[in-house]
């Protein structure tokens, strides 16, 4: 017995790994789903689904329900092989490149030295998922659909690759958690040092992940819903996952690689280190609203299983915040050699990387909720004639900049601002050009 | 003139596709059918087919006596019913020869401009719902509901009001009728702003509909288009100025026209109209006269035989009705000129070149309402 866990140690731990990645970022979609239609919600003076559960919190379980006890339809016409496998593609895709996310200083499935190619490679092999699909469904729209996309994500590709050269060339590595690592040592933040980059880096991950103001693969009023118009419950729900999943991914690779991936803002400055009791302040206060709304619900029969399940999340919720104020002192052997707050401090990374991913993604939310859809000419032309050019641009004044400042030892930030700065001008003159 | 064409008929080239839209597609507003001849996705042919919500509505009207069939007309464009009416009251008013009281001509007219702010509030919401801007259409449903808030209050009906009479008005208005008016006017003015701040100046916006679906001020006149659809191509003809009506004539307002012809201006156009409504609305509102508010026009309404043709503003365009009396109290014939079924005719027209982005652009910014394209 001890004999077979000795073996099985090194595969156990990064099995549990796998695991919890996996869980968690399906729930985490579930919930972004839930957030995206309150948020959404709210900025159209209406609540979103408020009936399953209080305030509507059971709702994507009920939809994840709903949606895996759906007939699965399938068009006559139909490449069945392909129809079948498309989604699982782009679920595939998706979710293998998280394998790369560094959560934490020691929270990831594995470092590979040439991850962020890795992780470009594995999100194109998710556009494959999109195209096969809208082709095998042999109807109309979602070729429309998949034939867009095509374009679009190839075209946002080279964009993005570009900015994701502007920081690679700062980090000097293409390890993740090395450019973590180079963002700690540096102490600053690649936006800071790169903000044209990370604009880029922003619009064309949401070109990539077909989100507004770049939806037209599933433009709704026009398309119906694009490339998965044929498809129906579990595929579609395949579908569904792989898109969220897509979000939160890019979410990560721009928070991995602009704004310091775990690291808490202002790491370096001690004055601020209160900044690190905020997950406890986040749960107390998600308690306290948990216990006021409990208290909002009518003391009816009726209402008690909601009122029940506000209580035991906000008692939840205090319970876990008690337990990230355990003292080391308290622990068995009077936690030798660990911080003052141990658990506080072994989250410190998770938290503050999914902070920052979660800033990402309403700000994806909050463009569905504001601007109007671009046209297909319109989105190349946005795309080859003023991304790609900007991008390209700010990758040759990046490097120069870098290597003026190693040749006449300037500062590299004021650098990096000068080529900044050269960058806009170039971006400029393309507007002012197409105008 | 575009020729029409059975385009599903025409020979295909090896990279043309035929695309059916609707009629239970999203954004055909309705049951209209549009059948699209594709190049990748440039639309080089378009053929509109209509006639999945005709009712009959004219044929009913020949078997109604005439206050009978006055509900029906709210039926026809079901968004603005409270035009409808007016329009149907005032044809049949002139074929019997007598005119409406001084205070029912101005609550007449209260309403109406109210209807329009309605119809141009929903048209703004679905037309920004369909180039991709989610919000907006949640935004003017919150001003319409308080636009039918008021007629719920005056007639008991928010959507098929019928809330005039051959004569006059159905009812008297309520008491706090004028404040609830002089309310909704006061927040409007900066919801309308409200609105352009978030179309107006986007770009996105601009972009999306800045050129597409022009229509020139020939063409406009050739096809017969009319209400904000002409307007938007430069030409300054209003019904409500050219053969003033109820009682527009004592107002001052003005007739916002475009340049261009394209789907921004005929936005633009219908936002100031809302702006203009608004003002009408005021000056009405402020000086609504004592008196009857039905004229004298006998138990059974019996015109003398005879023909009439009267038309309205509405807010889609010109609303007419042609009703033959044979002396009788039904209609021996009436026929509705239905503003959305002639602005349709353009469609075709507009379309071509454009991709298939545009198209549900330009069916928005047509304004049609099905109901009255087959009524």
């Amino acid at each position: 017995m001890t004999l077979l866990l000795e073996t099985l140690k090194p595969y156990l731990l990064p099995l549990i790994r796998v695991l919890v990645v996996f869980l968690g970022i399906s729930l985490i979609v579930a919930y972004l789903v839930y957030a995206e239609r309150k948020i959404l919600a709210h900025l159209q003076v209406r609540l979103g689904p408020m009936r399953v559960g209080p305030h509507g919190l059971l709702q994507p379980i009920a939809d994840g329900l709903k949606l895996l006890l759906k007939e699965d339809i399938m068009p006559a016409g139909a490449d069945k092989g392909v129809f079948l496998l498309a989604p699982v593609i782009s679920v595939i895709a998706a979710f293998t490149a998280f394998s790369l996310i560094p959560f934490a200083p020691n929270f990831y499935i594995t470092d590979v030295n040439v991850g962020l190619l890795f992780l470009i490679g594995i999100s194109s092999l998710g556009i494959l998922g999109i195209i096969l699909g809208g082709w095998a469904s042999n109807s109309h729209y979602p070729l429309l659909g998949a034939l867009r996309s095509t374009a679009q994500l190839v075209s946002y590709e080279v964009a993005l690759g570009f900015a994701l050269v502007s920081a690679l060339l700062l980090a000097g590595t293409l390890s993740m958690v090395a450019i973590v690592e180079a963002q700690q040592r540096q102490g600053v933040w690649f936006v800071f040092l790169q903000p044209v980059a990370f604009f880029i880096l922003f619009v064309a991950a949401i070109a990539e992940t077909n989100r507004n103001p770049f939806d037209l693969p599933e433009a709704e009023s026009e398309l119906v819903a694009g490339f998965h118009t044929e498809y129906s419950g579990f595929r579609f729900s395949l579908y569904f996952l792989a898109e969220y999943a897509a979000m939160i991914l890019v979410s990560s690779i721009a928070v991995t690689l602009f704004l310091g991936g775990w690291l808490r803002p202002f790491a370096r400055v001690r004055a601020l280190d209160f900044l690190d009791f905020t997950p406890v302040a986040v749960l107390v206060l998600a308690a306290a609203w948990c216990f006021r709304e409990c208290f909002r619900y009518p003391a009816t029969r009726e209402w008690r299983w909601q009122r029940l399940l506000l209580l035991g999340l906000g008692v939840g919720a205090l319970g876990i915040s008690a337990g990230l104020l355990l003292p080391a002192r308290f622990l068995p052997g009077g936690g030798e050699g660990l911080p003052a707050f141990p658990a506080l401090t072994a989250i410190q990374g998770v938290f503050w990387f999914m902070s920052k991913v979660f800033l990402f993604l309403f700000g994806f939310i909050w463009f569905r909720g504001t601007f109007p859809r671009y046209r297909f000419d319109q989105l190349m032309s946005l795309g080859w004639h003023f991304m790609i050019p900007v991008a390209i641009a700010n990758v040759i004044f990046c490097s120069l900049a870098i290597v003026l400042s190693r040749q006449m030892g300037w500062g590299l930030p004021a650098t990096l601002w000068l080529g900044t700065a050269a960058t806009l001008l170039v971006a400029a003159l393309l507007r002012r050009e197409k105008a | 003139m575009a020729q029409p064409q059975d385009i599903s008929t025409t020979v295909l080239g090896a990279d043309e596709i035929i695309l059916n839209m609707g009629p239970q597609h999203p954004a055909t507003h309705g049951v209209l059918r549009v059948k699209l001849k594709l190049d990748g996705e440039k639309v080089i042919g378009s053929e509109c087919i209509i006639g999945y919500l005709h009712r009959g509505v004219e044929k009913i009207g020949e078997n109604r006596s005439y206050p009978q069939f006055a509900p029906y007309v709210d039926r026809t464009d079901y968004v603005a019913a409270v035009s409808n009416g007016l329009g149907y009251c005032e044809a049949v008013e002139r074929l019997l020869g007598v005119e409406a009281p001084p205070r029912a001509r101005w609550v007449r007219t209260i309403l109406t401009e109210l209807q329009r702010i309605a119809s141009h509030l929903l048209w703004l919401g679905t037309h920004a719902l369909d180039i991709g801007a989610i919000t907006p259409v949640f935004y003017t449903f919150r001003e319409r509901e308080e636009i039918l808030k008021i007629f719920e209050k005056y007639c008991g009906a928010r959507l098929t009001t019928h809330a005039f009479r051959i004569g006059g008005l159905q009812y008297e208005t309520y008491d706090g009728f004028e404040e609830d008016v002089k309310k909704f006017c006061r927040d409007f003015e900066e919801k309308v702003d409200e609105y352009g701040e978030l179309l107006t100046e986007n770009r996105i916006w601009v972009e999306r509909t800045r050129n597409v679906g022009i229509l020139t001020a020939q063409d406009a006149i050739d096809l017969g288009v009319t209400g904000p659809v002409l307007r938007g191509s430069g030409v300054r003809w209003d019904i409500r100025k050219a053969f003033p009506y109820a009682a527009y004539a004592q107002f001052e307002f003005d007739i916002p026209i475009g340049e261009r012809g394209d789907t921004y201006d005929r936005y633009l156009v219908r936002m100031e109209e809302m702006r203009q409504a608004r003002r009408i609305i005021l000056q009405a509102v402020d000086s609504i006269p004592e008196g009857p508010i039905l004229a004298r026009v006998g138990k059974v309404i019996k015109p003398p035989p005879g023909e009439v043709y009267h038309s309205i503003e509405a807010p889609k365009g010109e609303l007419g009705y042609y009703i033959v009396s044979d002396g009788t109290i039904q209609p021996y014939r009436l026929r509705i000129r239905p503003p959305s079924f002639i602005n349709l005719e353009a469609f075709d027209k507009m379309v071509r070149g454009h991709l298939v982005a545009d198209v549900v652009a330009i069916i928005g910014t047509l304004d049609i309402v099905l109901g009255e394209v087959d009524r």
